[in-house]
């Protein structure tokens, strides 16, 4: 990929441009070519553009007759045999599969390049563009393309060689070949791994790519070919077809009505090659292709489609190929041929579509018929082509080929006309799919350093792994901007209803190979700071004056440098020492504060853990107690530090508790510990002074000793009833006595009945959900711990609770105070010592270690125009800029929210400054420092190019939870539709090409929004199910507001790791499949992430072997569903297995407890809850609804 | 019967009673013209080897409100085995086990020689000693060092089944758990603020949940012995609670510069109490409060922790300036009363430098018979023998104390108890009872303990009582020995009621001038407690006209002059609750002179004694002083004692320490120790004492030989008999 994309980079310039100029878009490629990164974007409209011109036609002759089916062929063909599901019913399932998979490897790559020429060429023709349906369509189909796109591309241009190699190869022998050679591309198979295997096997590699992603390329071409003459050849593609017949497959696509049929028994015949042609090749290739199709269709059809009445069809045709494929085919069921090829068989694909198809291009004609008379929707299409083209294109620049793609498929699937039938027979790969735009993202962008300098820019997704470079800007794992680029004006904000915000990770932790921030020490007169604004030094601060003086960056006020700072300027204006000093050069680093920073002018003492056990029969009776003690002995010695060589400076006291406190003196002249009660909980107080916070290594013995003889101590307790409020203050006292900071450890099981402060009653009540008073139980039912919370934080006390309730314990109460105080609520109900314990210990551990500091202030300051002006996260705000935090930990997050107070100039762009103030786990009192420079627009269509879906969700979720303190969730729902629909609206209205109001159209960078936004609706707070307790509700939206974006976006979209075809010998995963309980195949094996849980999803069918190298017993009904961790077996199956669910343990803040859900299994029920494309039992819509439902808001905001 | 000396004496040796006056006057108008009161001091629990207690219960009246016991005055009918009391003279029959009874086989009770006798009682099971250290921890290293000290030890003087408890406290108060083994705990409350007891009970985890159906009750005695972490027998806990007392640490909070530490004094006592009242109510019982200073927070505090606040002087009260004091003697008032209900008694040894706030907590072992001891430091003798010594024994290896007594007077009609004197609590109005009975609750008591108690004469003028009859009193006590029996010590006295028209003269010599001296200064010193200071003198002096009161007049008792009310609190403690002898000690000091010239003879309390060559022991109850006259001084300083040759001198030397050393070792407290000599900064004890005769005003004195001047504007002997004298004239004119 680097390579390529380097070439395109190069080639993109000279060929976009021409591209451009050709294209309508041309104006986008312009302005991305201004853009650092235009290269990329450039080259892929160039390519897209010179392919319009040229290929065309040309193009999509060679590729659809032979290439296209090919490809398709192949890419399905290795899909398939992935895809069980699709294989299993049918032969042709297989390949339907495939092409699902492939689809959307495919669609990110055809985005990326292949796409977008053939899109171009296809779209040149067409210009009209094809409906949206093929849009649609196209999008996918696209989306795969594009990254062939870019070999195309490049090729084209620069890597003609390579390029040209993969094209000729993909499109006519490769993909031959790669159809035969299934095995080979499932070898490389992970699209990612064509990528890297890429460089390896350069042909393969080239063909596996197109796949994947390089997929595109070879698939591209013959795909778009084979598409282009799908697409036509619904209407004229029979020409094609039939011209292709070889291509038969492709033909069944196209051919969709009749085709199909054909195809269909092709397909069985062909199965794995064939069959997979015409369904795979339409999927995985369709993508590629598809989008090739599309574009070309769009030419096609709309040449058939204007042509004759067919343009219904074609249309329909033409839509559904695209990705819309399964939008379009709603239009225009029957259309579909095409769509049915792909998605006919709603899941499976064309293939099995072939069937339905029949009755479907029955439908379609009809459908399309009336969906098609709509079509003025074809005019539409050309229209959305065009839209989906500039957007394409402009996502191509910003995104490379594949996000053209996408785009174009949003737009299909509106298919509005046919939105009512489209519901139901939308097909779901047709629909953007996140796996699609996660494997293209990962393909695009994983393989070279992001670099921060370029202001303005999207960094990879977070599901990317990807390198940093720090060039000025702080790195995205510190801040992501849910925009790169920030209108100009408040109206244009207002109008484009997108969020401004950036999500903050201020103590993040960084990969081993990146550094941490530097540590910047200028003196005992501080930081340096600009006069007015109080901004510290950074990038942005301009040298005046001979460098004399400097002009702040956020107010433009111009402060003396002081004379220990001085430093001559060079030629550029730029200090000398300028890459000599992080505060200069960098986008996140730390300065040591001075005393005037620190609270009352006093040097920080270092902080203490205070340790608070409940004591009370649940909690001895169910482990806890033994489990916590046993544990921290050893804990102990893995205290924060900042010189790993070094002990901690941090101090450990204990406590234990039921109605009263048990604080221990534990002093190192002791030779026993002792204990000290206070039963006068009213009025808490610290019994002790020395002696209660401890060195560990000074009373290590006396430490040990009690804690080996609490659990015997309370072994016969009979006390059942528990304090929380006395609890926490008591630490608070504790840590007041001993003037620091600190952080509480609270371990409790139950609701606090017992009479003290902030005594709690049991208030669960159900009948309250989905009423207007809903919003009180997400309330702290007494106002005692908010005026704690606060108390806390003025000394700089965090708390993190451990709840192990058996029932309800109201964590919305007990939650204020740790989620005010910067701390963190664990919560594991009924909890067992056999099997939640490793669970338990995980988060203990890791909560213990993690990096944390203490009393920490965080102030965002930002560029004249902007202003910070909403905060989500556990904090506490005593005024409206200081966000307080007792404690910070590297897992919390910030999300702030900007507003315009002014407008902002393109030219400077908006600077904001996060400086966080904070204790170090030594004791050192810092600054830490990240800087982040967007760009500003004046055009609504640079906004959308540059968002982050990932961040908006984040934000979205963040802004939903709280409202739903005030709100009725229904209205909260309600609103966050609105606001979607808006932003999309917006972009339809001013960025897309004008098409038919019934077509969806989707901005590149936003269309996994709506997918997302589901989620986010169809979550357990916003939208509870039955089962879902009260406290759980409590518990994910106080845990959601400080998730950072990659928390927070595989909690809404889990991912779903087909086990069962892992590569044992590669260290690549699988590609996830997408969230929907179609995607399952009886016989496969498949681990779903949420972030919070992992489940293994075990089918009836699973092959006997599978079970074998994982479980330890060949058969389905000997496993337990029980366990908790899996055989450690002697087979590199067991072994990986076992290492994907450690490194998926590993990446997330929190231990996600291992489920094995087999089918058919009661578990399975709530394993299905978290199918976030499925409907719900609670009644959440299916994402393939939703978008319908979301496209008809938008229609509405339209009309 | 020779003489009233020797009356008095064999009563006092028999019953432990002396009376003011020995024949009592017939009427009432006739007793009031007597000024001093018919009255006696009563030594309840005098010790009396000769006194085998008997085994089985005394006889009582059947009368319920008379209830007195079978004595030897009673009138008994051997044949129809019937007694009348003489007290309300209901006739009784007596019970079965007295079938056997004849003139020759009498019971003890009626032999006159067992005017006084001890009965055993079996009532219940026998419930254990309580002791409840509570212990301040603000003290200095050294202080504390030997108080920790001291408490180990007393472990070893506790009987093994004694009940102890651990409260520690300062800034906050530690109330120990003792049964538990591994770690150490201890239940923690802030010294700020006020708990009720059933708070204190619940929080120490004493109250059976609610769901036993007896909410709020302290637990059975069986139940809470068992239960109680807080108070285990000796022999159980010795170890543990010697190595926890061994640990106990300074309070750890910091006194920042100018600051008292802070010290929870009065909820420590709250405590203490509520731990009692909750576990062992009406059980022998004793908290021994050891404080290092005053309460300085939370309700009782007596100062503040400012150290630029000085404590309250006689000055700030007179002035009405003493912040805390009133709302402080409320508190301990408060607490005092509940613990004497339940029988529990307080002591007090403080022992600083400054003052600790004993006047405001001197209520709790007045009420409560506990000891006051007063010092300077807990490391010094005058402390740790005192302490070793509240655990002494008697001849039969028995502690000398008893608890939970209670006192009953029954008086035949013709007298009316009209109240008592002494470490007591009234639980019974005098009004009560038709025989004039009353009770009293003494929480402690030691063989020393004496009460003053007061009569009225019921008959007016006109209706006087019959001659030769006589009156009697009955004092019935009963306690707790410290060997855990309940005993009931029963004496009953008579005396014979006379004209005093006609019999004046009997009348007068009756009279016991050292009883009456005694109990006329309890009178004084009771007012003085309760009334202003020079109210109280003018009305002594009224009282006293005819009597010869010159040193109860100078004593600290009544002098609040050069005395922290702190010390006049002690001094009346003490004078309030001890025997006739040593109330007159303390009243008038005694003063021996040693010389040369012949065996050591006791001399009179005047600065003519003090002489050049002679040195003398001067006992205060409170203090022993030995003062060295010039000459001695000289020869002392010249190391003559070490000679062979002046062996005489050495003996000279050591025969008044040989003396001070035997008072040293009986006495309770011990006094304060003071070797000095002419000159000498101590030597101002002796010359505060002594009559001033000699001043630096009556010039023919000065420079004399005789004696030495004392540098005073008191008036002297001389003055005050002067004075006295022209009073008397002019009175009776």
């Amino acid at each position: 990929m680097n390579v390529n994309q380097q070439p395109h980079m190069a080639s993109p310039y000279g060929q976009p441009q021409p591209g451009y100029q050709g294209y309508p878009q041309s104006g986008y490629g312009g302005q991305h070519v201004p853009g650092g990164y235009p290269a990329p974007y450039a080259p892929y409209n160039g390519p897209a553009s010179a392919y319009q011109p040229g290929p065309p036609q040309g193009m999509r002759g060679p590729p659809t007759s032979g290439a296209p089916p090919v490809s398709a062929a192949q890419a399905y063909s290795q899909f398939g045999q992935g895809d069980i599901q699709n294989g299993p019913p049918p032969l042709g399932a297989p390949p339907q599969r495939p092409p699902v998979s492939q689809p959307y490897s495919q669609g990110a790559m055809n985005l990326s390049g292949p796409q977008p020429p053939y899109n171009q060429q296809f779209g040149a023709p067409p210009t009209s563009m094809q409906q949206m349906t093929t849009q649609m369509a196209s999008m996918q189909v696209g989306s795969t393309v594009p990254s062939p796109a870019g070999p195309g591309y490049a090729p084209p241009t620069v890597s003609q060689p390579s390029v040209s190699a993969a094209y000729t190869p993909s499109a006519p022998s490769s993909f031959a070949p790669t159809s035969t050679v299934p095995t080979q591309p499932p070898s490389t198979e992970g699209t990612p791994q064509p990528y890297y295997g890429a460089p390896p096997q350069q042909p393969f590699p080239t063909a596996a790519p197109p796949f994947s992603a390089p997929g595109p390329t070879q698939p591209p071409g013959p795909p778009l070919a084979s598409q282009q003459t799908f697409p036509q050849a619904p209407p004229p593609s029979q020409p094609p077809f039939s011209s292709a017949p070889p291509q038969v497959p492709p033909a069944s696509y196209g051919g969709p009505p009749p085709p199909v049929q054909a195809s269909h028994p092709r397909a069985a015949p062909p199965t794995s090659q064939p069959a997979a042609f015409p369904g795979g090749p339409p999927p995985t290739s369709t993508p590629t292709q598809y989008t090739g199709p599309p574009m070309q269709q769009p030419p096609v059809s709309q040449p058939s489609s204007f042509h004759s009445g067919p343009p219904p069809p074609p249309t329909s045709a033409a839509g559904f190929p695209p990705q819309g494929g399964a939008p379009p085919r709603p239009p225009h069921p029957g259309i579909q041929g095409p769509p049915l090829a792909s998605q006919g068989p709603p899941m499976s694909q064309a293939n099995h579509v072939a069937p339905p198809q029949p009755g479907m291009l029955a439908g379609p004609p009809v459908p399309g018929m009336a969906g098609p008379p709509p079509q003025p929707g074809m005019q539409g299409y050309p229209p959305q082509q065009n839209g989906a083209f500039g957007q394409v294109r402009g996502p191509q620049p910003g995104y490379a080929g594949p996000y053209p793609g996408q785009q174009s498929y949003g737009a299909a699937p509106p298919a509005q006309a046919p939105a009512p039938p489209a519901p139901k027979r939308l097909d779901p790969d047709s629909i953007p799919s996140p796996i699609q735009v996660i494997e293209d993202d990962k393909a695009n962008k994983g393989s070279e350093p992001f670099v921060t300098g370029v202001r303005g820019q999207a960094p990879p997704l977070v599901t990317t792994n990807f390198h940093v470079k720090d060039q000025g800007n702080a790195s995205p794992r510190f801040i992501r901007c849910t925009a790169y680029n920030i209108p100009c004006t408040s109206d244009m904000a207002k109008q484009s209803q997108v969020p401004l915000a950036a999500v903050i990770k201020p103590l993040a932790t960084l990969p081993p190979d990146e550094n941490s921030p530097y540590i910047v020490d200028h003196g005992e007169s501080g930081p340096i700071r600009c006069n007015r604004c109080k901004a510290y030094m950074c990038p942005y601060m301009q040298f005046i004056e001979g460098g004399r003086r400097f002009q702040c960056g956020f107010c433009s006020c111009v402060t003396e440098v002081p004379p220990h700072y001085f430093q001559h300027l060079d030629h550029t204006g730029k200090r000398v020492d300028c890459y000599d000093r992080p505060e200069l050069s960098l986008g996140s680093y730390e300065f040591l504060a001075t005393v005037d920073y620190c609270k009352n002018n006093k040097i920080p003492q270092p902080p203490a853990f205070i340790f608070l056990i409940d004591v009370s029969y649940n909690a001895v009776k169910n482990g806890m107690v033994r489990i916590v003690c046993q544990e921290l002995k050893t804990l102990l010695d893995y205290l924060p530090r900042e010189n790993p060589d070094v002990q901690s400076n941090i101090r450990v006291g204990f406590a234990t508790y039921n109605k009263v406190l048990h604080f221990y003196n534990v002093k190192a002249s002791l030779a026993q510990p002792q204990m000290m009660v206070v039963s006068d909980v009213a009025d808490m107080f610290v019994p002790l002074l020395d002696g209660f916070l401890v060195n560990v290594s000074e009373s290590r013995v006396v430490i040990e000793s009690l804690l080996d003889q609490i659990p015997d101590m309370f072994a016969d307790t009979r006390e059942t009833e528990t304090v929380f409020g006395p609890v926490i203050q008591a630490g608070l006292e504790a840590l007041k006595a001993a003037d620091c900071a600190g952080k509480l450890f609270v371990f409790h099981t139950s609701l606090p009945i017992a009479e003290a402060p902030g005594k709690l009653k049991n208030r669960e009540d159900k009948k309250l959900v989905g009423t207007d008073k809903e919003k009180s139980l997400f309330q702290p039912q007494v106002s005692f711990y908010a005026n704690l919370a606060k108390e806390c934080v003025a000394q700089g006390c965090c708390v993190d609770l451990f709840l192990f309730p058996n029932q309800y314990v109201d964590v919305a109460t007990l939650g204020v105070v740790p989620t005010s105080t910067g701390g963190s609520v664990y919560k594991y109900t009924y909890f067992q010592a056999q099997s939640d314990q490793e669970r338990f210990l995980n988060d203990l551990r890791k909560d213990i270690q993690k990096k944390v500091g203490f009393d920490a202030v965080m102030r965002v300051r930002t560029s004249t125009g902007i202003r910070a002006t909403d905060f989500f996260g556990s904090f506490y705000m005593s005024n409206t800029t200081d966000v307080e935090l007792a404690g910070l930990d590297c897992d919390k997050t910030v999300t702030v929210e900007f507003r315009h107070d002014d407008k902002l100039s393109e030219e400077t762009g908006a600077l904001m400054q996060c400086a966080v103030l904070y204790t170090s786990c030594s004791g050192q009192r810092r600054l830490r420092i990240h800087n982040m420079a967007v760009n500003c627009c004046a055009q609504l269509a640079d906004l959308y190019r540059n968002c982050e879906t990932d961040t908006i969700i984040n934000f979205f979720a963040k802004y939903a939870y709280r409202c739903v303190l005030n709100n009725p969730t229904k209205n909260v729902r309600d609103s966050l539709v609105n606001q979607c629909a808006q932003i999309l609206a917006c972009y339809r209205k001013n960025c897309a090409s004008p098409s038919s109001a019934g077509q969806l159209i989707l901005p590149e960078c936003m269309k996994l929004l709506p997918v997302y936004l589901n989620c986010v609706l169809k979550s357990d707070v916003l939208h509870p199910g039955a089962d879902v307790s009260l406290d759980d509700r409590a518990y994910l939206r106080q845990l959601v507001s400080a998730m950072d974006v990659a928390e927070s976006h595989v909690f809404f979209y889990p991912r779903l790791l087909p086990v069962h075809k892992l590569d044992v010998e590669c260290d690549t995963l699988p590609v996830a499949i997408r969230d929907s309980e179609e995607r399952l195949s009886k016989g496969g094996i498949y681990l779903l992430e949420t972030g919070l849980n992992l489940f293994l999803w075990v089918g009836a069918n699973a092959q006997q072997e599978l079970l074998q190298n994982i479980f330890g017993t060949p058969a389905f009904g000997q496993i337990d569903s029980n366990m908790t961790s899996l055989p450690i077996l002697d087979n590199p199956y067991s072994k990986r297995v076992r290492e994907i669910v450690e490194s998926f343990r590993a990446q997330r803040s929190r231990y996600m407890k291992l489920m094995v859900v087999k089918q058919e299994d009661k578990l399975e029920l709530i394993f299905k809850h978290f199918l976030v494309e499925d409907k719900n039992n609670s009644g959440g819509a299916s994402y393939v609804d939703f978008l319908c439902h979301m496209h008809k808001e938008i229609r509405q905001l339209l009309s | 019967m020779a003489t009233y000396q020797d009356f008095i004496q064999q009563n006092e040796d028999r019953d432990g009673v002396r009376c003011s006056w020995n024949l009592w006057p017939s009427s009432r108008l006739e007793a009031t013209r007597l000024v001093v009161p018919v009255s006696c001091l009563f030594t309840p629990l005098k010790e009396r080897p000769d006194l085998p207690p008997v085994q089985y219960e005394p006889v009582l009246c059947s009368r319920a409100s008379c209830k007195a016991v079978l004595n030897p005055l009673c009138q008994v009918d051997f044949r129809a085995k019937i007694w009348a009391c003489n007290f309300c003279f209901q006739r009784n029959p007596f019970p079965p086990s007295y079938a056997g009874i004849s003139e020759v086989n009498q019971p003890a009770e009626l032999m006159p020689q067992f005017s006084t006798i001890e009965y055993i009682v079996q009532r219940g099971p026998p419930t254990p000693l309580v002791f409840l250290y509570v212990v301040d921890t603000c003290l200095e290293e050294e202080d504390l060092q030997a108080l920790r000290e001291s408490l180990q030890m007393s472990l070893s003087l506790l009987p093994p089944n004694a009940l102890v408890g651990l409260i520690t406290f300062g800034r906050m108060i530690q109330v120990h758990e003792l049964s538990c083994e591994g770690i150490a705990k201890s239940y923690v409350f802030r010294g700020t603020k006020e708990l009720t007891p059933k708070q204190i009970q619940e929080m120490l985890g004493l109250m059976k949940p609610a769901a036993s159906g007896q909410q709020g009750r302290p637990l059975a005695p069986q139940d809470a012995a068992t239960s109680c972490r807080f108070l285990q027998p000796v022999h159980k806990v010795d170890m543990n609670l010697t190595d926890l007392l061994g640990e106990l640490q300074r309070d750890p909070w910091p006194v920042p510069q100018g600051k008292r530490p802070l010290r929870s004094t009065g909820i420590a006592l709250s405590i203490a109490v509520g731990l009692l009242e909750g576990t062992f109510p009406n059980t022998g019982a004793r908290v021994m409060l050891f404080m290092g200073g005053p309460p300085t927070q939370g309700p009782g505090m007596v100062v503040g922790d400012e150290l630029k606040t000085p404590i309250r002087s006689w000055h700030d009260i007179q002035k009405d300036n003493a912040r805390h004091m009133k709302k402080a003697i409320k508190y301990y008032e408060a607490l005092a009363n509940r613990a004497a209900v339940n029988g529990h008694s307080i002591d007090i040894y403080a022992f600083a430098l400054d003052q600790t706030g004993l006047l405001e907590m001197k209520c709790l072992s007045n009420l409560t018979g506990g000891h006051i001891v007063m010092g300077d430091s807990f490391n010094t003798s005058l402390f740790k023998q005192t302490f070793q010594r509240v655990f002494s024994k008697d001849y039969n290896g028995e502690f000398h104390m008893a608890f939970g007594g209670v006192l009953e007077v029954k008086t035949s009609r013709e007298l009316k108890v009209a109240g008592a004197i002494g470490p007591c609590v009234c639980t019974a109005r005098p009004e009560l009872g038709v025989g004039g009975t009353c009770q009293w609750k003494i929480c402690s008591l030691s063989p020393s303990t004496t009460l003053a108690l007061y009569f009225e004469v019921v008959n007016q003028h006109n209706s006087p009582i019959p001659q030769g009859g006589r009156g009697a009193i009955q004092f019935v006590t009963q306690y707790q020995h410290s060997n855990t029996q309940r005993r009931i010590r029963v004496t009953t006295i008579a005396r014979n009621w006379a004209d005093a028209q006609s019999q004046i003269q009997h009348i007068e010599s009756s009279f016991d001038q050292e009883a009456a001296a005694v109990l006329m200064a309890r009178l004084g010193v009771f007012r003085a407690e309760s009334e202003e200071g020079p109210d109280v003198l003018r009305w002594l002096d009224r009282q006293l006209i005819r009597l010869f009161m010159f040193h109860l007049r100078r004593s600290p008792f009544l002098q609040v002059f050069n005395n922290s009310p702190d010390e006049s609190s002690y001094y009346r403690h003490h004078f309030l609750c001890q025997d006739l002898t040593q109330s007159l000690i303390m009243i008038q000091p005694i003063l021996y002179s040693y010389s040369f010239f012949g065996p050591p003879e006791p001399v009179l309390l005047d600065s003519s004694s003090i002489l050049p060559d002679r040195i003398l022991l001067m006992d205060t109850f409170f203090q022993l002083v030995i003062y060295h006259g010039e000459t001695i001084a000289q020869w002392r300083k010249a190391g003559y004692q070490d000679m062979p040759e002046y062996e005489n001198f050495k003996q000279l030397l050591q025969a008044p320490l040989d003396d001070a050393q035997e008072i040293l070792q009986t006495r309770f407290p011990m006094p304060r120790y003071i070797d000095t000599e002419h000159g000498g900064s101590q030597a101002r004890f002796l010359l505060s004492k002594v009559n001033p005769s000699q001043t630096h005003n009556n010039l023919y004195a000065w420079g004399q030989e005789a004696g030495a001047p004392i540098l005073t504007d008191d008036v002297s002997l001389q003055v005050f008999m002067d004075h006295l004298k022209k009073l008397a004239v002019s009175s009776s004119a």
